[in-house]
Formats: structure tokens, sequence, C-alpha cells
């Protein structure tokens, strides 16, 4: 298949493993960012074939997993409104929150949709003016520009009975905090590419500049993810970090200049918890005072909602690539996909699901 | 006509043909049954079975052990690139019964209607039913409908069941897996699934994707015409052929290793997982079987179902090994190994 096979093929592949082993003189650590980067690399055993001295740390780029429980439970709320209609991508509905996930709201009458486009989710608002359509506006920079465009949308049309609950988590910020941190161990960063599409890589820049680490916006195939490993290393070992694209054929410089305009209209930057993180100041984007009629969280008053994590969870550690899924005494015991009891398992992307999926105990 | 039912027109029932809805009286057992079952079900299934209209079929199956299953259809939307819910009830029992060994014989079908279920709907699936059946050789001995409110069943749901005669001598199970086997796959992965998820609200996307639903007896006798030492065989519906590898490996507590570049995939299928976040090994199949058969075999075998339509697509994907009892590995494309494991739930569309 065009634009896929390309990126798996094996000699390929095999050429730029042998010059990361060529390249490496010494142990460096290395973070993906990108849940879909942690999940290419588990899926097609692209860590087993790395060199010792390579470890590869998974990142908080799994939108699902950083969503916080918060949010999920005012999702919880609103969709178990009577007249409401609440919809998001697949993995969303899965997602526990406190008590309860979507699946169970539905289970319970509540009118749950899966949708792979908030604009699909505006079509229901149209169609069905009685009642009223909420979007879970969840993820990285990636999917803001959609969301975004679904809001402006619905302005344009007048659609009075759309609106979303907002949680959009910025990558930039959450480097910093884990640059920051007096454990940090991250030497190198993969950047997670479908978020350089859009925002491009202009921002990584005064990051590799004041923390002196390598930024290096990396695709998702296997040879993207060697192509991009192979570059971090090479800018570690010269000791000249900086800001190197490899994800040539996706990510320019200044990204998506019209996705981030219509971000820009839309969002503004505000401070955003984290599941398993906790709050990271200006790491978020919020809806603007402008379109806050299709605020769901102002919309539909939800009483504040406090809640706790289970404690035995390290997912926060995992999140900041302090430790590995399997160091976790819970992994595998009473934490499983279908019993998660932090934010790494809860979604498929997730480190510890993508562990516990393609790389569970030692039966290799 | 207006969605709700007309009592006016229960209480004096008109000829079958002046409703265009199913309505709760042709699932009452009087009038409207009775027209219903006379001219739009019987016409599609005849038998001399079903045409004496009994309580039940009466049948005279040859001598040998019986193989029996059952299943309930209750796919959405009913129509989807490829195929119906008809065909796929139909193809659906009759596969689960050819695994076995079995020639199907006999269906039972019984419908849950909804009631406002358009009843050229209806006719459309009864007739995929009409073809399906034909095609595969089996009779519609028995059946059963009923009618329920509107809201109370998505449109239509189908149970069917069937019976087959197991040859003598044959005695297929997974349990009788053994290190040293081989696994065949009939042809490409994720065909059903894809073409279901193409058309589903909310998730819909254009392609040329089509439902795999067809029966597999043909493709069975084949196997077993090279092959009668055949160890086992399954249709990888849902849950995908990585369930029904995991679930050989649990019954005989071997590994199963696997080799991601055999498994065949559509280009186009394999395109929408992309797009959609989907392992193919987990997506439904309705026309595909897995077969393990001894290693010496293999060959033999796969020829042979490359004989048939249903197995032109027919290769090797993997052997049975002494290691790992209870696992299914996969060795990826850069020549890892990871495991290929039990879906939790239903497989869901990713984020980004």
């Amino acid at each position: 298949m065009k634009y896929v096979d390309e990126f798996r093929d094996p000699a390929l592949a095999r050429a730029l493993l042998d010059r990361i082993a060529a390249t490496v003189t010494r142990p460096w650590t290395v973070m993906e960012i990108c849940g879909g980067q942690t999940h290419s690399i588990m899926r097609h055993g692209i860590d087993q074939l790395l060199p010792d001295e390579l470890e590869l740390v998974h990142g908080p780029g799994c939108p699902v997993c950083v969503t916080p429980l918060e949010t999920i439970d005012r999702a919880l709320a609103i969709a178990e409104r009577p007249g409401v209609i609440m919809t998001s991508f697949g993995d969303m509905l899965r997602v526990p929150g406190s008590r309860d996930d979507l699946f169970r709201v539905k289970s319970r009458g509540g009118d749950v949709r899966m949708v792979d486009s908030p604009l699909k989710a505006l079509e229901f608002a149209r169609r069905e003016p009685e009642h009223e359509v909420v979007f879970l506006a969840v993820g990285f920079e990636t999917t803001a520009p959609g969301n975004a465009m679904a809001l402006k949308q619905a302005r344009a049309e007048g659609l009075t009975n759309f609106s979303e609950i907002v949680s959009h988590v910025l990558v930039p910020p959450a480097m910093e905090a884990i640059l920051a941190s007096p454990a940090n161990r991250v030497q190198g960063f993969l950047a997670a590419g479908h978020v350089c599409t859009v925002m491009g890589w202009q921002e990584y820049e005064p990051l590799a500049e004041k923390y002196r680490v390598p930024i290096v916006p990396t695709g998702f195939e296997p040879v993207d993810i060697l192509e991009g490993i192979l570059k971090t290393v090479e800018l570690l070992e010269s000791g000249d970090p900086g800001v190197e694209n490899r994800y040539l054929r996706a990510v320019k410089r200044q990204g998506n200049p019209a996705a981030r305009a219509v971000v820009d209209e839309v969002y503004e930057v505000c401070d955003r918890k984290w599941r398993g993180i906790g709050t990271i100041p200006a790491s978020g984007l919020g809806i603007r005072a402008e379109y806050a009629d299709f605020d769901a969280e102002k919309k539909f008053a939800v009483a504040d909602i406090n809640t706790e994590e289970p404690a035995v969870c390290i997912s926060g550690e995992i999140l900041q690539g302090l430790k590995k899924p399997h160091e976790c005494p819970a992994f595998g015991q009473e934490c499983t996909p279908l019993n998660p009891l932090g934010a790494t398992m809860v979604s498929s992307e997730g480190a510890c699901a993508a562990y516990h999926k393609y790389a569970r105990g030692n039966l290799l | 006509m207006s969605d709700r039912p007309d009592f006016e027109q229960m209480a004096c029932p008109m000829p079958l043909l002046d409703h265009d809805t199913v309505q709760l009286a042709h699932g009452a057992g009087g009038r409207l049954s009775a027209d219903l079952i006379d001219k739009l079900i019987l016409p599609r299934f005849t038998s001399t079975e079903l045409d004496r209209l009994e309580d039940q079929a009466v049948l005279d199956l040859p001598p040998g052990r019986v193989a029996f299953s059952t299943d309930t259809f209750v796919v959405s939307p009913v129509f989807f690139p490829g195929g119906d819910i008809g065909d796929l009830a139909v193809n659906g029992t009759v596969n689960d019964v050819a695994m076995s060994g079995a020639e199907p014989m006999a269906l039972s079908v019984g419908f849950v209607l909804e009631e406002g279920l358009p009843l050229a709907d209806f006719h459309r699936i009864l007739c995929s039913m009409e073809a399906a059946s034909r095609s595969a050789g089996v009779r519609v001995v028995t059946g059963d409908t009923k009618v329920v409110d509107r809201g109370s069943c998505d449109r239509i749901f189908i149970n069917t069941s069937g019976v087959g005669v197991v040859p003598a001598g044959l005695d297929l199970g997974a349990a009788r897996i053994a290190p040293g086997d081989a696994v065949v796959l009939s042809g490409t992965l994720a065909d059903h699934g894809m073409a279901v998820m193409s058309v589903r609200e909310g998730l819909s996307f254009q392609s040329s994707i089509a439902s795999d639903t067809c029966a597999l007896q043909g493709l069975v006798r084949a196997i077993l015409d090279v092959c009668p030492q055949a160890k086992a065989l399954r249709d990888p519906t849902r849950g995908g052929a990585a369930t029904t590898l995991n679930e050989f490996a649990a019954a005989a507590r071997v590994g199963i290793k696997i080799d991601e570049g055999a498994l065949p995939v559509r280009d186009d299928v394999r395109g929408a997982c992309e797009i959609l976040g989907l392992d193919p090994l987990y997506v439904a199949n309705e026309g595909k079987l897995v077969a393990v058969v001894p290693g010496a075999a293999a060959d033999a075998v796969v020829t042979a179902m490359r004989q048939c339509p249903e197995g032109r697509e027919a290769v090797v994907i993997g052997q049975v090994v002494a290691d790992h009892p209870g696992c299914v590995t996969l060795r990826t494309g850069l020549g890892a190994e990871r495991i290929v494991d039990m879906p939790v739930g239903e497989q869901l569309p990713r984020i980004c």
C-alpha cells in the first residue's frame, strides 16, 4: 500500500538500525512524545531491535490518558441529562471517570454516540434540533483545528444546540515540565509528528536551546521512527543539540497557518490539569469568551467535582519518563485494560496499555 | 403512513399488500400473520419440511453424529456493502456447522421484527436469505416470526440454527492441535468488519470495501478431501483472527507463531484500518476460515483451497509451537516478535 509499505520496508529499517548502532557510543535516554509513536514502537517491536545503549521512554502524548478525571466526570454528568446527545471519538467512550464511563451511561439510556470527527457531531445538531449535541473535545494540537472548526461552523450556521467540553492540551509546556524536573532523565525527544504538522517546530527551538536537548519531529511508521531516532542520536553524539525535522513529508517549520488561525480564533491558552501529572501552567486550550455560548461546561452547570487517583498507580512517573510500565506492582495484576487504575492504562495508546497488549511479562 | 400502529387496521386487517410496514398484528398469529408467512416468507424457502406447516420439522438425517449450532444476528446497519443481515444469518450458521466437517443440511430461522420495519426491506432480506441458502445447498425447514413494539429491537434480529452430519471417522477440534502443525488462513482479513464500519453512522467513509460473507462448506470439503487428518477449523468472526488463534492456543495449551508479512489484507481495508487505528487481526470476517493442519500437509491444503473461489488467497500464516503455551506471537515485518493478545472489548477507532 502506497505511503505505508515504503515506510515499513524491512531493508530500509535494517539499514537505519545499523546506522544507529554505528553512531551510538554511550548510553542515551530518548523520549517519544506521542502515544501513537509508543504504539507503533511496541507493535513493530522496534524497542527490541535497538542497541542496548539506547533507552526509549514513553512520553505524555496520549490525549485520552492525560484527560483529567474531572473532565470525564463532567462529561458523564452532562451525558446523563435527558435530551443530550454526547459525542466523542471511540477511545474516549471507554475511559473510566471516578465511577463510570460513557458506555455505561449509554447502557442506562444516555444517548452517547461515537464519531470520527466533530463535524459529524455537528451533523447530528443540524438534523436533531430538539436535542443538545455535546462534543467531548480532547486531544493535543493535532485535533484542535477540527474541533475549533466545528464551533466556528456552528456559530456561522446559528446552531444553538451544539457545544463542546474542551480539554485540549499542548505539547511544549509538558516537555518543559519534564525537562525542568530535577528527576528528569530524558536527553532527547522525538517530537510528535502530527502535532508538528499543525504547529510546525518553531516553538521547540527555545526549548532545545534552553535545555540543550535535541528535538526531532518524527513520524509514526517504523522507518520514520528509526530516522527520528538516528537523527536524535547523531545530535546527542555531536554535542550540538537543536531542532531537526525528520518527518519531511508532512511537517513544515511554520506548520499549517490556516489550521493555527482557526485554533487561535476559537480557543485560547489556559492552565490545564493533566491526569497523572497535575496542573501545568499555560498547557491547555480553552474556549474564548466570544464562543462562550458553545462551552458545554457553562451551558450545563455541573457542580464542582473532586477526584482522587488510586495511590498505587505510578502513571505520573511513567508519563514523565521516570519509570516503565512493568516497574509498577499493579501492572497486569489489579491494573489491566479491562480495569485500568490510571491514566496510562486507560487508552490503547497509553504506555501501560501498549506494554500489556504487545509485551506483557517476560513471555518472549 | 404514521410510525404508530394503526389499531383500526389491526382490528380489521387489510390484505398484506395494503401495508408497507410491519404491524404488531403481523406477529399476533391471526390473518395478518398468515398473510406475512404465506405471501412473503414461504415463497422464499420451499422445502418439503417447511411446506407441511407443522409446529416442527421432522428430518431424515443420514446416520452419524449430528453437528448442531445456533447464532443470532443483530448487525447494524442491516444492509451493508456486500451483503445484509439475511445472507449473514444463513452463511454464519452454515459456516459454524461446516467447521465441524459436517455438511450443513437444514436450518431454522427465527425473526424478531420491529414494528414499522418496511416490508420492502424485509422482502429484500428474505430474498438474500433465499439466495444464500440455495447457494449453500441448505434447506430452511422450520421458522418463527415475532413482532415487537417499535424501539424494542433495531429493525430486525434473526436467529438461525443449523444441523449437519459429521462424516464417519472425522474428529475436528482445537484440543487436537499440536506443535508442528501449520496454521492456514483462507483469504484476506477484516473485509466484513470494515465494510460494516464504512456505513455505520458517525464513522462512515467512502470505500469500495465489501463484506466477505459467504458459505464455506465447499472449502471445508476441499480441505478434508486432501487432509482428513486436519486438526481444527474455525471461522474468525467477531474478534477476528487474533481471537480464533488465541482460542486455539488456549484450548490445546500450545504456542502459535504467526508472520505479519504473510497476513493477507486488501489495500483498501488496510488503508481504512490505518486511518481508524484498527488492527485487521481483530476485525470480524464472515467468509474466512482458519485451518490447523499437520505441517507436512500444509502445502497440499493450501493448493486445494486455492482451487475454491472462497479460498483463492489461502496462505500459511504461522506454525504451532511448544514454546509459550496459551500465547500467540507475531513476527513483525522488521523481524521483532510481539504478543497478539485476546482483544479486551470491541476495538474503538482512535482519536488521532
